[in-house]
């Protein structure tokens, strides 16, 4: 290892890949979010976006290449020592014990805790910020089997943040939400002091709210740069295989599909005369 | 720890010394309470009894030693259970679901019935061992199909058929009725041949057994999510998930092995428990384990004086509180399905 220069400063992977029964699901990746952006990972089903997070937050082990964290490979750093820099929320988190919000969040001091010592008052400071930071004081006593998916999502990043991360890995967190609740959180997220990589599957979400875009293609890395410069119709076109037209308004890129069919969908139904589908 | 966890627990502790004092007063022979505590003071070395050595027997030898076994196993089982329902993420587990207790009964069996061992082994002995082989195949088992929890409940499952049927094989085929009938109510729970050395084995693996799994008591919190969230917040899961239900399986095996397999103390007391605790388990293990002491003690006094002069096997009697229990504990629990 090189040592501790600046340039090893957070989390880095370098040519990591894994392969599970002989199938390579992700395969040589080298990717650094730079420390506080905000990095989106795109790519289709079984691209590997969700084994890469898990690589990158250490609860899965590279078959090869390695991931560091400030220069020194996951491998070495511990388990909890990296639990208390890396947090992670996932796509869809269930459980059947009767828990509060406030004990969800709670689990997040697990990694900062001794076994025996009680809840230290940083512990309390911790979680009690990171309830006020994700709008959940006032839910701290309801029972997590209350919450809408929304607030579920919400208590799961809170519980990320009383982690004290310094990186946060989410994985598409905004699915089953509706578009109200996917705005609400991705803005508590891009406002979040952390570095922050998250997978998403909805290319306009991912340019209105990342710094950055890395685009996944069978497990490999197959793009990354700014939104606007990632997003072209060639590379949705390769990456995902549907035509789209993407405008550069002021700020982020939008993007369009199109109908295989043909251009602009048109032929509105007999009678009534109407907006073609797609964006009015 | 809290004052409530302070309070819960002194409650519990105080709750047991008084369940205990109360039984060993309960009986066939008719003691009067004073001699009873006057022998128990006695022993302890507070004075002269002045009870005829064959009561003072059935004081200190029979009812004390007894009562105290149902305490500890009581107390084992419902720490166990509590530890594998949150371990295993199944509100359903119970210590019983590694295959112990059914690795247990085939162990008895083929010492009682097919007299394995030549008589150097004790039906005990044979329970236990019957009891650590079943659970080493099921370690093995998940293990060889990847160590996931479910895998660990389904490798059980196979388990438990697999002894249940060893073990009803060789009785309907080798043992006569008076062995049956013995062998039968030892299978269903009895504290009847509970002794001191009993007590002592059973307590000690029990204090043994809780200091580890308070000393987890963080990283079974930790799985409230699953495996895979509770390796985010730092627990080494695979080393966590062996300790933890190595622990509880030596446990059970010592407790199966000599009071038999006494159903639904384990399975219902942990979430009787948890609505009074919450889910923390610093807080939860040690009021279960108190919860499920004061329980037993008491079932197992029902079970030796209400069909006087016959005695119900313990294990008959928890089922049959623990049936509606279970069935309450479900109602309550039909939101998260």
């Amino acid at each position: 290892m090189s040592g501790h220069g600046p340039g090893d400063a957070g989390l880095r992977a370098d040519r990591v890949g894994r392969r599970t029964d002989g199938r390579i699901i992700v395969d040589g990746i080298t990717f650094a979010p730079r420390p506080g952006e905000t990095v989106g990972l795109l790519g289709p089903n079984g691209s590997g976006k969700s084994t890469l997070l898990r690589l990158l937050a250490g609860v899965l082990r590279p078959t090869a290449g390695v991931v560091s964290l400030d220069g020194r490979p996951l491998s070495e750093a511990g388990r909890r020592a990296t639990a208390r820099r890396i947090a992670t929320v996932e796509q869809h988190a269930h459980t059947q014990t009767e828990l509060t919000v406030r004990d969800v969040v709670a689990l997040g001091r697990i990694p900062h805790r001794r076994a025996w010592a009680a809840a230290s008052s940083a512990d309390a400071r911790a979680v009690t910020a990171a309830l006020e930071r994700t709008g959940l004081t006032d839910r701290a006593a309801q029972s997590w089997h209350t919450l809408s998916g929304g607030e579920r999502q919400r208590t799961q990043i809170a519980r990320a943040l009383a982690q004290e991360p310094r990186e946060l890995l989410l994985d598409e967190p905004t699915n089953h939400l509706d578009i109200q609740h996917q705005l609400d959180l991705l803005d508590l997220v891009a406002g979040l002091p952390v570095t922050t990589v998250i997978a998403l599957h909805d290319l306009n979400l991912a340019a209105m709210y990342c710094d950055r875009l890395l685009v996944l293609k069978e497990g490999r890395a197959v793009a990354e740069g700014s939104p606007a410069s990632v997003l072209t119709p060639s590379l949705i076109a390769r990456v995902y295989g549907v035509r789209a037209e993407v405008t550069h308004g002021p700020g982020h890129p939008v993007v369009r599909f199109l109908r295989r069919g043909g251009e602009a969908p048109v032929r509105p139904v007999r009678g009534t005369p109407g907006t073609p589908p797609g964006r009015p | 720890m809290s004052l409530r966890a302070t309070l819960l627990t002194s409650t519990g502790l105080l709750a047991l010394a008084a369940s205990v004092a109360v039984a060993v007063t309960i009986g066939p022979a008719d003691i009067s309470t004073a001699d009873v505590w006057a022998s128990v003071a006695a022993h302890a070395g507070l004075g002269e009894s002045g009870l005829a050595p064959l009561r003072d027997g059935i004081v200190w030898n029979l009812r004390m030693p007894r009562t105290l076994l149902a305490a500890v196993c009581g107390a084992g089982l419902a720490l166990c259970g509590a530890v594998m329902q949150s371990l295993l993420r199944n509100p359903l587990a119970d210590p019983f679901v590694l295959g112990v207790s059914s690795g247990a009964s085939t162990g008895a069996v083929a010492v009682v019935v097919l007299g394995v061992g030549g008589g150097a082994l004790s039906l005990s002995a044979g329970a236990f061992l019957g009891a650590l082989l079943s659970f080493g195949l099921v370690l093995l088992l998940s293990h060889s199909l990847g160590g996931s929890t479910d895998r660990v409940v389904l490798s059980g499952v196979a388990a438990m058929q697999l002894f249940s049927a060893l073990t009803s094989f060789t009785v309907l085929t080798s043992a006569d009725a008076e062995t049956t009938r013995g062998v039968l109510f030892w299978l269903l729970g009895s504290l009847a041949g509970a002794g001191w050395g009993e007590v002592a084995l059973c307590a000690a693996v029990l204090a043994a057994v809780l200091v580890v799994c308070l000393g987890h008591a963080r990283t079974l919190d930790a799985f409230a999510f699953g495996e895979e969230a509770a390796a985010s917040l730092g627990v080494r899961v695979a080393r966590a998930r062996l300790v933890l239900l190595c622990a509880t399986a030596l446990l059970t095996a010592v407790l199966v092995s000599c009071a038999g397999a006494i159903g639904f103390v384990g399975l219902v007391l942990p979430h009787a428990t948890r609505a009074l605790t919450g889910s923390g388990h610093a807080r939860l293990l040690p009021v279960t384990a108190l919860a499920g002491a004061v329980f037993l003690v008491w079932v197992d006094t029902a079970a030796r004086t209400v069909v006087d002069p016959q005695e119900v096997p313990v294990g008959v009697v928890t089922s049959l509180l623990g049936v509606p229990a279970f069935v309450a504990v479900l109602y309550r629990d039909r939101r998260k399905a």
